[in-house]
């Protein structure tokens, strides 16, 4: 299985990956609709890139109440079917990345599906910072570790 | 179809904001950014009208190919009548804010009129409002992207504003977007002021579409590998545009104290290497390189002062990243003036982005300052008790500050070089074309680059033509005029795209062409791109003849007629203007005065 | 073969039943729920009153044969007493009563709403908002231009605001609170949403509770507190829920405001557990137990219990009270202490004029608690921020500064992105 790697030192702020997720899953060019975003700090000094981690958790899946949100067995993305999502949103308040978000314009939430296994914002990234790998050895662990664990830390 | 095909229309003086159908037939000639508000202004309003009154119209202009995949996409312009010149001013930004322009649905921004308060404007997709500003008034350019991210509660807002130099009407102020991104030149910042208009917030979701989306991928892949691979641009990502300043040095073109020299000593201190080099305290200038919005180059520099320096030892605001030097503030701050501390150099172009000024206009109109103070003109009587000698890295970053929150002598600088040198009556030491100043390049040592500045139609820019190649090879005027005129028009052409011209000369012309053919369909030969610029130059020529220039705005400061250059691959030599300038006229289908023929107009259908 | 019973097909329910299934694939799982369609969510009855989705879109799974393929005996009947000792439970199937046994027990049979008590409640017209039948009847009476009174603007009352609207009934909301979203919105936000549902046409009374409902010939007519009269076609009432217990009268199980249960979700009785809205489980905030009936806490819970049934002993953390709102456009959303804490700091952003408002609470350099008025990008880190207790640091001073700037927080604190 393979994963996003986000390596934040190499992103130049750039937002191609905004426009290519945005152009592969809405046809256009909008990165106020892309389900990757950099996030700027202080006056560009770093531009870090973030999206869905494809938790094992899942917390986006188990919260949403009409099976909406399922796993793809090929790529382990969890992918939201929007004939099927009813618009409730609390999928946006379980996921404690904050990487499920609400499109008002079609009432369904939207969250990364890795593009079935060939994710855009990784093919674009003119700089490395965004790559798609080999699950084992991503640097995601990292950013998994610090998830909302709701056994209480495997007692 | 990749145009969004809407105007915003903001009339300030009614407080009115209403959309309106893009002139498809006009975007068809001059197809967007540079030309299309270029073709604009010219419809709306009398190039006679006072710069600084109602009645002059300011522009921010996104072209077709800005907010697209392909690369340096965030490109805008803003096109107005500057104040610097009196002639058209179209000054272009990179950041984030031309292309959220353009996902908020919007090719242009024409703002008319003038508030009768200090007002912003906010744009949320169709969703307009002009908004008082009073409590932004008199606040700097960070502050109030700041505060206007915060009163709308929306981080991702991406704001165009003036600080204190653009209100108080300071000639060479700019519009300064995302931080530390600028519409630089010729003033476009006091027009904005002008109009009591403060900011332009903007929140687009409408996004940008293709004609022929999977053509478009296909040429936009190929395009971004022709930047990755090239030489020239892996060298602009690394060392920025900063890595000019060894060129320049050697070449022996590098305009020092107030173009009285063409090398500089202290070059190696301030230049891109020096950037990177710890200093004796391990303190590195450079901290990073960032992009511009869409931009697979990325020759932006962030970088953070020394906090032992003496600039900012005590003012912890400023020990935070920002935008860094790059050439032409490294040479404005540096070479001209004298000055070789990097830190100075470093929290002057801060200073410039804090408060919305052109670092070329001020560091130029300094270093004019400067020598009418060692020539006794001016005292420290004049300039606030501080010395204004070359070199004096104090002297830059206190009249800096002064400048631009407009006190004591930085009222006198915010006049630019040209009125405040016939201000003390040495009208010969001003240093610039039609009112605007040098940017670092020596017309002694780069010929083609006088002709250039000479003749461009915002007044003195290196940006506006592109002859390095001619001129390295060639240092006299011989055969400058033609490849000048092309590359104007050329030029011209790149600017109206949406896209940067830092990707000129790794793409050629039809690298544009291919792009803008899947982006916005139909057919677009070469002829008609370079149509398209040469429309532009001559439409802006215009513009400029019916405000009053002539040719005797054509023109050079004597000291680069007539004084040899004093060192350097060209001592000796002296810009050959008057030889290359009827040559050019008659390039361009101009008559001897620089005035161009009804058949030249009819050709280019501006009959 | 552990026989493990379940008593409710709510998610809570079926999660439980799924995660036995997975973790123990021999054991017999059993699901008994009281209505008679397949297990269905709640939650998205107001997307079928809104129309935009059919009752087949309100089941907690699609596909055919799901349970039935699982092993997962789904059984409609009710439960009406349990005998921990003996280990049975006797059910009402359609008046016939039979005894099941179990080896554990899961109660997951959710809450009801309560009614005022007030004349005109039983009134043809008058319906409550929660069952299938419930949504059928609504969707008969709300025609478009109807006149429809809702009692009651609390997070449920203001879920099936928005369903009425879409229907495009004229609608007229009276909520007993001095103001709307009494428990998850303060008086800013509150005043905020009333005057937004209010410029959308809908007429709001708060403080004002209902005295009776009469019937006027075709017509109802609806009294408040101080006699001025509504006329509607239909009423609904979403005045509040209470949880299904009263079946475990005698059964030794301990009830406080729901089951009280333990960090393994297990009552005060061995092998007895309970889940979801029922359940009045640990709460993450405050450390004791309290009631969150909210789909992830049922999903939560249901996980949990599970695996505890199954021999499996996990803790659990405590839920979170969270919840989001959609009101005629306008997202609305609470986390946790959103009205504070002692002793803790605050970082309000009021916009007016955007309909934005953004209250974080602070207990040292920890967020604990925050309500959202207008947004809708990455709030989930909200619950991240609060709920990995990440010590901001000093961003602390950022977001007390700028509290739009939750994302960079988290990243900075959690990711080391920043120096």
């Amino acid at each position: 299985m393979k994963s996003l790697l986000i390596d934040a030192d190499k992103c130049t702020d750039c937002l191609q990956c905004e426009m290519a997720c945005s152009f592969e899953n809405e046809g256009v060019f909008n990165p106020a609709r892309s389900r990757i975003k950099v996030f700027e700090f202080e006056h560009g000094r770093r531009a870090v890139p973030y999206t869905c981690t494809q938790c094992d958790e899942a917390w986006c899946l188990h919260a949403c109440p009409v099976e909406a949100i399922t796993i793809n067995a090929a790529t382990g993305a969890k992918e939201v079917n929007a004939e099927v999502c009813v618009g409730c949103k609390v999928c946006t308040i379980a996921c404690p990345f904050g990487t499920v978000n609400y499109n008002e314009d079609t009432g369904k939430v939207v969250k990364c599906d890795l593009c079935g296994g060939d994710p855009q914002c990784a093919a674009v990234c003119p700089t490395g910072a965004i790559t798609y790998v080999d699950a084992n050895w991503t640097g995601y662990q990292r950013m998994r570790d610090s998830a909302v664990r709701a056994d209480g830390g495997a007692s | 179809m990749s145009w969004q095909g809407k105007v915003l229309r903001v009339n300030l003086s009614a407080g009115t904001a209403e959309p309106e159908p893009l002139n498809l037939d006009w975007a068809g000639e001059f197809l967007g950014e540079r030309g299309l508000a270029t073709k604009y202004l010219w419809e709306n309003m009398d190039p006679k009208a006072d710069p600084m009154g109602p009645d002059n119209v300011l522009i921010f202009a996104t072209g077709p190919l800005t907010g697209t995949m392909a690369s340096t996409s965030g490109r805008y312009a803003v096109v107005t009548k500057g104040p610097l010149t009196g002639a058209i001013a179209c000054s272009n930004s990179g950041g984030k804010f031309g292309a959220e322009l353009k996902f908020a649905g919007y090719d242009l921004l024409i703002v008319e009129g003038r508030a009768a308060s200090p007002v912003y404007l906010h744009i949320q997709d169709g969703d307009v409002r002009i908004l008082p500003a009073e409590e932004l008034w008199g606040q700097t350019v960070w502050y109030t992207e700041d505060w206007i991210k915060q009163r709308h509660q929306d981080p991702l807002t991406k704001v165009a504003g003036i600080g204190i130099a653009g209100e108080r009407g300071v000639y060479y102020a700019c519009v300064v977007n995302d931080l530390h991104r600028a519409a630089g030149r010729s003033g476009v910042g006091a027009v904005m002021g002008s109009k009591n208009l403060k900011a332009v917030a903007v929140r687009g979701s409408v996004g940008v579409t293709v004609k022929q989306p999977k053509k478009f991928l296909e040429v936009v892949r190929d395009t971004h590998k022709m930047l990755a691979e090239s030489n020239g641009r892996k060298g602009l990502t690394k060392y920025g545009t900063n890595a000019m300043m060894d060129n320049m040095q050697n070449f022996g073109g590098l305009p020092t104290r107030n173009f009285r020299e063409v090398q500089f000593e202290g070059y190696d201190k301030i230049d891109a290497k020096a950037m990177m080099k710890p200093n004796a305290r391990g303190h590195t200038n450079l901290l990073t390189n960032k992009a511009c919005f869409g931009c697979t180059i990325a020759c932006g520099r962030i970088a953070h002062i020394d906090q032992e320096h003496f600039t900012i030892v005590n003012r912890k605001e400023y020990w935070h990243a920002s935008g860094g030097l790059e050439y032409e503030t490294a040479y404005a701050f540096g070479p001209v003036v004298g000055v070789s501390d990097i830190d100075a150099l470093t929290f002057a172009g801060f200073l410039m982005n804090e408060h919305g000024m052109d670092p070329i206009s001020f560091g130029v109109t300094l270093a004019a300052a400067m020598e009418l103070f060692e020539d006794g003109v001016l005292t420290t009587e004049d300039t606030d008790g501080i010395p204004l000698t070359f070199g004096n890295a104090e002297a830059l970053t206190v009249m800096a500050e002064k400048t631009g929150r407009q006190e004591g002598f930085g009222r006198i600088l915010g006049l630019g070089s040209k009125r405040m040198c016939e201000k003390f009556g040495r009208p010969e030491l001003f240093m610039g074309v039609k009112g605007q100043e040098f940017a670092g390049y020596d017309s002694r040592a780069l010929q083609g680059m006088g002709l250039g500045y000479a003749t461009s139609n915002r007044g003195a820019c290196h940006l506006k033509h592109d002859m390095f190649t001619e001129d390295m090879e060639d240092q006299s005027g011989n055969g400058k005029a033609e490849p000048c005129k092309k590359s104007q028009d050329r030029v011209a052409f790149v600017d109206s795209t949406g896209l940067c011209l830092f990707t000129d000369g790794t793409w050629a012309t039809e690298d544009y062409g291919r792009q803008l053919e899947a982006a916005c369909g139909g057919d677009w030969p070469l002829e008609r791109l370079l149509a398209i610029g040469e429309r532009t130059w001559n439409l802006e020529r215009s513009f400029n003849l019916k405000a009053g220039l002539t040719k005797a705005d054509d023109t050079l400061p004597p000291r680069l007629l007539n004084d040899p250059a004093p060192s350097g691959t060209a001592k000796g030599k002296v810009c050959e203007l008057d030889k290359m300038l009827p040559e050019y006229y008659a390039a361009r289908g101009w008559n001897a005065d620089g005035v161009p023929t009804p058949e030249t107009l009819a050709r280019l259908g501006l009959g | 073969m552990t026989r493990h019973l379940i008593l409710g097909s709510g998610p809570a329910g079926i999660i439980a039943a799924e995660t036995l299934r997975r973790t123990d694939p021999q054991c017999e799982v059993t699901v008994i729920g009281d209505e008679p369609q397949p297990p269905y969510s709640r939650m998205a009855i107001p997307y079928l009153l809104a129309g935009n989705i059919g009752e087949d879109g309100t089941r907690l799974r699609h596909s055919p044969g799901h349970y039935d393929d699982l092993g997962i005996a789904v059984k409609q009947g009710r439960a009406t007493a349990v005998d921990s000792a003996a280990r049975t439970v006797t059910v009402d199937t359609d008046g016939a009563a039979s005894t099941v046994a179990y080896d554990k027990l899961l109660i997951a049979t959710g809450a009801r709403p309560t009614a005022p008590a007030i004349p005109g409640m039983d009134l043809d017209g008058v319906a409550n908002c929660w069952t299938m039948a419930d949504a059928r009847r609504i969707i008969r009476r709300a025609a478009p231009g109807s006149d429809v009174v809702l009692m009651g603007a609390g997070f449920i009352g203001c879920i099936i605001l928005e369903a009425l609207a879409a229907r495009k009934v004229n609608l007229t909301v009276v909520e007993m609170a001095p103001r709307m979203l009494a428990r998850m919105m303060d008086d800013t936000g509150a005043a905020m949403m009333r005057r937004w549902c209010e410029a959308k046409g809908v007429t709001v009374h708060t403080g004002t509770a209902v005295a009776g409902i009469a019937k006027d010939g075709e017509r109802l007519t609806v009294t408040m507190d101080g006699g001025a009269t509504i006329t509607a076609g239909l009423v609904v009432c979403a005045t509040g829920v209470r949880a299904n217990v009263d079946f475990l009268d005698g059964s030794g199980i301990t009830v406080d405001d729901g089951i009280v249960v333990d960090q393994n979700l297990q009552t005060n009785i061995k092998g007895v557990y309970a889940a979801g809205d029922v359940a009045q489980g640990p709460d993450f905030s405050t450390g004791r137990t309290a009631v969150h009936a909210i789909q992830p806490t049922a999903s939560e819970h249901g996980r949990i219990a599970a695996r505890n049934m199954a021999g499996r002993a996990t803790g659990y953390g405590g839920s979170l009270s969270m919840n989001v709102l959609n009101t005629l456009g306008l997202v609305s959303s609470s986390f946790g202490l959103w009205d504070g804490t002692d002793g803790g700091e605050r970082a309000t952003l009021v916009g007016e004029d955007d309909h934005r408002y953004l209250r974080l609470e602070f207990k040292d350099d920890r967020l604990v608690g925050a309500l959202a008025l207008g947004l809708t990008l990455h709030i989930g880190v909200i619950r991240g921020l609060i709920q990995t207790k990440v010590r901001l640091g000093k961003f602390k001073k950022e977001l007390m500064r700028d509290p739009h700037r939750i994302m960079h927080a988290y990243l900075a604190q959690t990711q080391g992105v920043i120096a």
